[in-house]
């Protein structure tokens, strides 16, 4: 019952025994603390890097020039903006060289509201992100596929942005990553023990890691997590788990709800999608990011444009305000980003929309 | 005038260097003519790149040197090897371009199997995705060195200070030669008014980087400069800032017409009267020299200029590696 943070922690430390991963840095990322989030805590090849995110950055693609296989951690995704003409860079690296370079690394940072961490702890990163062609990006919405969309980028030759759904990097995991020990409590408590740093001196400690196996999970497939035959929606990160919970509770009002994971937001999987519109007729694409140029209106885009004359009800899309920041009082959160409650009634609302 | 270096090396050095010449002189009358739509490269740059060139270890893997090149490189290159007529299809955006088949400006190289990083015409990012290759190299019995170049007008981002913390910190000081061509000017911005310092390489002292100010105008004065500093980052592997005080012969690029610039000292001139003042050439020699790389030159431009131009159906070739074709 690993939580999702463990999990990372679990692949970054099977990509050091088994995928070469050699170097893995970034604010505070080394011992003793081992990262804002403690994603690197125990691991042998993490280190501190300067304050310094533009360094970390290039760093990171001067290490995938160098085929040295490389995770670098930006502690905030609010801290990465001043990067950007470098994720530029390190996105076209392959393509500006036609097909001369191979560009492999993987950069993680964490995302999203969800904690309570005001103006610059909240930023959402993935409408930006996926305006920048070159990378693959994932989001998982679990401990189990936190670690092996983790181990599907460090066996990628491509630059990888692995997005951390921060409300979710303390959420146990309800599927087992093979190896660890048993979902039960004890499990937990087992797992904690083996690799969680104890409190006070941590000189002398070190890890004790399960003998983790690779799930094989492949970027660009998403996964249903909920299936339904009279709306489709898809998401990702922690808005997989509001949506189920919705979709369950609609469920008992006979409303049949389809929600799909996207899992990988570029290049994303376009044929689950379709087969699902094609199937429930309607669709609503949730995500946190402002709304404005939102990853979300391209996937509308793209579905009005091949799907226009199967769809029963317009498509919509629920995402965050289009304000500079997150505001700290629980209620200009909520106001902020998308709410179990904006789900539920855009599902009524289009499940009663009739063609 | 009493050369330190064997004749046979000076010779290649003089020939390397009119060769640079004529290539960036045959790009900018190709610009000129319509061939290609933007020049930006190095000539005023040959008497400090040129040395470099010619003592780099050459290719692929951390047991040879890594270049982070700026646009001015293309003495370097040449030195290393390169062809000539690679460049102009660059500069033509033909198929055959083998640094970024039509994608790029002239002089933006990227050479995989020697360790050449694509240039980028970012100012100063070059100095940022060193410091990876930097890493890279610290790892025990490696070999080779971390090379990056840019501008003196370039220092003044903040990512010239980033090189300069990353490579030098105690935990993992980086074996980086860290170049800067100070040739006075950020295309019309005088650099006298944008730096309170007396030179570039001072700011070493800050993080005890071993530094030096040399005149690479000088092809002896730079290429043992370079060996000396080589020979440092190689051997102990930790940084070193070496600033070269070079001419800018042709402006800063098209965007200041590309015209010959009278009155920086053109280092060419210099080793010429010096080689033959030392009797090592002739004028008659030097001469010989710079026409036939004239007419080879011509010939290749109009062996360009035939050569086909990349399909527009490739557009989405290559956004990812190994891959070709629309993939979403």
């Amino acid at each position: 019952m690993a939580t999702m943070v463990q999990a990372i922690r679990m692949a970054l430390h099977y990509g050091e025994q088994n995928l070469g991963v050699e170097h893995i840095f970034g604010e505070d990322v080394g011992p003793p603390l081992g990262g804002a989030f403690t994603a690197t805590q125990g691991l042998t090849k993490n280190w501190h890097s300067p304050l310094d995110e533009r360094g970390i950055v290039g760093a990171a693609i001067g290490l995938g020039f160098a085929n040295v296989r490389c995770v670098a951690e930006i502690q905030f995704c609010d801290y990465i903006f001043n990067t950007i003409d470098l994720l530029k860079l390190g996105g076209m690296s392959t393509w500006a060289t036609n097909g001369d370079w191979p560009s492999p690394f993987t950069i993680m940072t964490p995302v999203g509201a969800g904690i309570r961490g005001s103006i610059y702890h909240s930023h959402s990163f993935d409408a930006m992100m996926t305006h920048i062609p070159g990378f693959k990006i994932v989001m998982p919405s679990n401990a189990l596929d936190a670690f092996g969309l983790m181990l599907a980028c460090l066996k990628d030759q491509n630059p990888t942005m692995y997005l951390m759904p921060k409300a979710l990097l303390r959420v146990d995991g309800d599927e087992q990553i093979q190896g660890e020990p048993p979902l039960t409590p004890e499990g937990k408590k087992q797992l904690k023990e083996m690799i969680d740093a104890p409190l006070g001196d941590r000189s002398q400690w070190k890890a004790k890691w399960p003998n983790l196996v690779d799930p094989n999970i492949e970027l660009s497939k998403g996964k249903i997590v909920h299936e339904g035959n009279q709306v489709t929606v898809v998401t990702y990160g922690r808005h997989v788990l509001i949506a189920r919970d919705v979709a369950r509770e609609l469920a008992k009002e006979g409303i049949s709800v389809e929600v799909i994971d996207l899992r990988t937001l570029w290049p994303y999987d376009w044929s689950m999608i379709s087969k699902s519109i094609s199937k429930t007729k309607r669709v609503i694409f949730v995500n946190e990011d402002t709304e404005v140029t939102n990853f979300g209106e391209h996937l509308l885009r793209r579905t009005v444009e091949e799907h226009f004359y199967d769809l029963h009800a317009r498509p919509r899309l629920i995402a965050g305000a289009f304000v500079p920041g997150i505001g700290l009082s629980d209620n200009l959160e909520s106001a902020s980003v998308p709410q179990a409650s904006d789900i539920m009634n855009a599902c009524r609302e289009i499940v009663a929309e009739q063609p | 005038m009493k050369f330190k270096l064997e004749p046979k090396k000076l010779i290649q050095i003089h020939d390397l260097m009119i060769k640079s010449r004529v290539l960036e002189e045959r790009l900018i009358r190709m610009y000129k003519q319509n061939d290609g739509y933007f020049w930006i490269g190095g000539p005023g740059e040959e008497a400090f790149s040129v040395p470099l060139g010619l003592q780099v270890n050459k290719g692929m893997g951390l047991d040879h040197d890594f270049l982070h090149l700026h646009y001015r490189s293309s003495p370097i290159m040449l030195s290393m090897g390169a062809e000539p007529i690679d460049s102009m299809r660059q500069m033509k955006n033909v198929a055959s371009d083998p640094y970024s088949g039509g994608r790029n400006f002239a002089n933006h190289y990227s050479k995989r199997e020697w360790n050449v990083v694509p240039v980028t015409s970012t100012i100063e990012t070059q100095y940022l995705t060193a410091i990876g290759t930097g890493i890279a190299q610290t790892k025990k019995g490696c070999k080779g060195i971390t090379i990056v170049n840019g501008g003196d007008s370039g220092t003044a981002e903040g990512d010239f200070a980033s090189a300069l913390v990353w490579s030098s910190r105690p935990m993992m000081p980086l074996p980086m030669l860290m170049i800067v061509t100070n040739n006075g000017m950020g295309i019309s911005t005088p650099y006298c008014n944008q730096f309170g310092g007396d030179t570039i390489s001072a700011r070493g002292n800050a993080f005890k980087i071993k530094n030096q100010t040399i005149n690479g105008n000088d092809v002896e004065e730079s290429y043992f400069a370079i060996q000396a500093a080589m020979k440092y980052v190689r051997e102990e592997r930790k940084p070193f800032l070496l600033e070269a005080k070079v001419s800018r012969l042709y402006g800063h690029s098209s965007a200041s017409g590309a015209n010959f610039v009278p009155g920086d000292v053109d280092s060419l001139d210099v080793f010429e009267k010096q080689l033959e003042e030392a009797k090592i050439l002739t004028r008659a020699q030097m001469e010989k020299v710079r026409e036939n790389y004239n007419s080879q030159m011509q010939e290749q431009a109009k062996q360009v200029k035939v050569e086909p131009m990349p399909s527009g159906d490739t557009i989405y070739d290559h956004v990812y590696y190994g891959q070709k074709g629309r993939y979403w």
